[in-house]
């Protein structure tokens, strides 16, 4: 167990690495670079700019700098925010990201799991047909018109009161969450509901389960602890690389709602071209879902005791 | 009694049938088996069609409905969807003097309250150019205020937008204020020449579109001055799915952004599935050290934060000037999506080289190249072709993702996710400029998983029909 964490944390390390490579390497294929848009600036002053930043150095000794600083932890100062470290951009923004996340992921387990069982026990009944349209409807339309959707249901619901009763956009209270993380769920919540539902028949058959009747269980017991606990492993499997899609999904749900969340700041560093920004950020973002897609496949040994980690 | 001496005369030759004990129906292939069972599959087959008929929509339609979508026509922004309109020919428009009463006398006393104005009418009429309203004399009055709205009043204060007032001796109002073709309800109220009276009548006008000839000649509508006299109706352009904030023709846009998503969409996942399969393949195949090395590769480029590089390396790749951008996003797509194929034909080539089938021909003496292209190769097939069904929802996504956050396709070419971006602007007011492309996402997203589902089943050698 303990070697195996410690394995799998030394690829994810590596992995990390490869990803600040890559980061790297194709931030420094774009044509220019961040200073080119401050005003026109001297030559002196320019080549002042380049010392401050290190830009002078070769591109090889450039990428040994950022990587042994990115060891400290340090990402550096943002190009275009003046005097704004990367890691307080990651700091004062990413738990805005995270918190989206977290509960977009909440609802669409939650619901996917609900609606799913929901289906295989209304196998071909009317709940099932209305589910399986909508869950087809949700793979279907993209997010951002999700998006458009709920923020236009939110100023009909308040136009209805007469007064603010869901913050249309913005960020702070737990109203302001709501409709987002509903939003960006919504896409992983159908996912989920398809695989639950298709897991839950295929459990159904199972020999435990006949075996389970014939000792006489009562129907509520046997779905609980038997149907229900195996047909969920399926869906925990998935939800490690479900989580990387929603927080990174998260980018145009973001910009819908105004929310101050860390996508903005990327997409704002890659049309500036702000080196240490686009770095931070990425690598953070890599290393979190590394992480997370670990995470999963330990608690999944925890979940289903037949799976040996080695 | 003599025995009976059979001749041959008395027998009758039979047809030979030496199959006779055989009861089966014809040997299908697996492609032939899976066809019957794709046909059989309602909802495969309906996508099967909606995606036959995008691409004749996309491939053909600009032929038919030949608008330039690029053109750009500020008289018709925003139009929603409607059937084809003409416009009223009128003069130029001319100054009216309205209607004013001679030796006017204003009230001598101030008038607690007066009834509301009668005989509320328009003169003239009515065209997108000018409405004018009129009415008769209020007794006590000594001004007017006129109202417009579009739609019916419901209370006094309800009354709309204020256009204007008048002194006590005009009697008319003329409205010119950015009319559209479409009911007004017009109030007038009647004032003591400071303060309003809560009385009010109102006038329902339906304005005409309304062209000057010098507009209908500069717009091409007529071939000369001549053609068309004042009274005339001409027909005006035909927008079916009515216009963008820049008065371009949506119809001509959605064929025209089909062709950027639907190419992104197809040649993508092509690509990237083809790149799978000769990776794959190949690590697969030649299996040891060398897949072990070659599959953690794809590992790395699998925990690249995928919306994060395709943004990075859409940019890396460049945009020159003029350029639209599809190329870098094509070329950025197939580099971060090949390993998931990849992983899946690895996967399927390990699986079928161990199958008896390949060791029986290896013993007869087939070569490499013989047993992947006629042994291999044709096995995975069902599996990529799947995995190409729904790699183009992915695709098709992804563009659309991008480009509504403005680092997709640059404008001006159109793509159904950069109208989306432009018509989530104006979502409230014009919400047939979102509708329209995102529709279009949806039911191409909606075909091409519903099909792949189908084809799930289809190819599923455990689900070959008995019947």
């Amino acid at each position: 167990m303990l070697m195996y964490t410690l394995k799998r944390l030394l690829a994810g390390v590596i992995t990390v690495w490869f990803i600040a490579t890559a980061t790297f390497i194709a931030m420094h294929q774009v044509p220019g670079d961040p200073l080119m848009n401050d005003k026109a600036v001297s030559p002196e002053i320019r080549a002042n700019l380049e010392a401050k930043y290190g830009l002078d150095k070769p591109v090889t000794t450039q990428y040994f700098i950022f990587l042994s600083n990115m060891l400290k932890g340090d990402f550096g100062i943002s190009f275009t925010q003046q005097n704004r470290k990367v890691n307080d951009i990651i700091r004062d923004h990413f738990p805005v990201s995270a918190t989206l996340g977290v509960l977009a992921i909440f609802f669409a387990a939650t619901g996917g799991v609900l609606f799913g069982a929901l289906t295989a026990v209304y196998r071909n009944q009317m709940p099932d047909v209305v589910i399986m349209f909508l869950v087809i409807l949700g793979i279907s339309v993209p997010s951002f018109v999700f998006a458009a959707l709920g923020q236009l249901m939110l100023v009909n619901i308040n136009s209805f009161f007469g007064y603010s009763v869901i913050p249309v956009a913005g960020w702070g209270t737990i109203w302001h969450m709501l409709m987002p993380s509903l939003v960006l769920g919504l896409t992983t919540m159908a996912l989920l509901t398809r695989l639950m539902r298709s897991s839950m028949l295929e459990v159904v058959n199972e020999d435990y389960i006949k075996t389970a009747k014939a000792k006489g269980l009562s129907p509520t017991r046997i779905f609980f602890r038997h149907q229900l606990r195996n047909a969920i492993l399926p869906v925990i499997t998935v939800l490690g690389p479900q989580i990387a899609a929603i927080t990174t999904g998260g980018f145009v749900v973001e910009l819908v709602f105004a929310i101050p969340g860390l996508g903005r700041y990327f997409v704002q560093a890659v049309q500036q071209l702000d080196y240490t920004v686009i770095m931070g950020t990425t690598v953070f973002y890599g290393a979190f879902l590394v992480f997370m897609v670990i995470v999963v496949d330990i608690l999944y040994g925890f979940i289903d005791p037949r799976v040996r980690l080695s | 009694m003599s025995l009976f001496q059979p001749d041959a005369n008395m027998f009758e030759r039979l047809e030979t049938q030496d199959s006779a004990e055989i009861i089966a129906r014809p040997s299908l292939s697996y492609w032939q088996d899976a066809w019957v069972r794709l046909k059989k599959n309602t909802r495969a087959i309906i996508s099967l069609n909606i995606i036959i008929l995008l691409a004749i929509f996309t491939l053909i339609g600009p032929l038919l409905w030949q608008v330039d979508p690029a053109l750009q026509d500020l008289n018709q922004v925003s139009q929603p969807p409607a059937m084809p309109k003409s416009a009223l020919v009128v003069d130029p428009f001319r100054g009216w003097e309205g209607i004013t009463i001679d030796n006017y006398e204003p009230p001598a006393d101030y008038a607690d309250s007066v009834p509301a104005p009668t005989n509320v009418r328009a003169e003239g009429t009515a065209t997108t150019q000018a409405v004018r309203i009129a009415w008769d004399q209020v007794p006590g009055a000594d001004g007017y205020n006129v109202y417009r709205n579009v739609r019916e009043p419901t209370s006094f204060a309800d009354l709309g937008l204020p256009l204007g007032a008048t002194y006590g001796d005009e009697l008319s109002y003329e409205d010119r204020l950015s009319l559209e073709a479409r009911d007004y309800y017009y109030s007038i109220v009647p004032t003591d020449g400071l303060d309003e009276y809560e009385v009010f009548t109102q006038l329902v006008v339906t304005p005409k579109l309304a062209i000057t000839r010098d507009e209908a000649l500069e717009r091409g509508l007529i071939d000369s001055l001549d053609a068309v006299n004042i009274g005339d109706e001409v027909t005006i352009e035909f927008h079916p799915l009515g216009t963008d904030y820049l008065g371009r023709d949506m119809l001509a846009r959605l064929m025209e952004g089909a062709r950027v998503s639907l190419f992104i969409g197809i040649v993508a996942p092509l690509l990237y599935v083809l790149v799978g399969i000769i990776y794959g393949g190949f690590a697969g195949y030649i299996g040891g050290r060398f897949d072990v090395l070659l599959m953690r590769f794809a590992d790395f480029v699998v925990a690249l934060p995928f919306l994060l590089f395709m943004i990075l390396f859409k940019i890396a790749f460049g945009i020159g000037p003029g350029e639209s951008g599809i190329i870098p996003m094509l070329i950025a797509l197939v580099l971060l999506m090949w390993p998931a194929t990849a992983r899946l034909v690895r996967g399927q080539v390990l699986q079928i080289r161990e199958e008896g089938y390949i060791e029986a021909a290896r013993l007869l003496g087939a070569k490499n190249h013989y047993l992947i292209m006629r042994h291999i190769i044709p096995n995975t097939m069902g599996v990529i072709l799947v995995t190409l069904t729904f790699a183009v929802p992915a695709a098709i996504f992804t563009e659309a993702f991008l480009s509504f956050i403005g680092m997709g396709v640059a404008p001006p070419t159109p793509s159904w996710g950069s109208m989306c971006n432009e018509g989530v602007k104006t979502m409230l007011s014009h919400p047939h400029e979102l509708f329209f492309p995102a529709l279009f996402i949806s039911i191409t997203v909606l075909a091409f998983n519903l099909l792949g589902d189908g084809l799930t089943e289809a190819l599923d050698s455990k689900m070959r029909s008995r019947d």
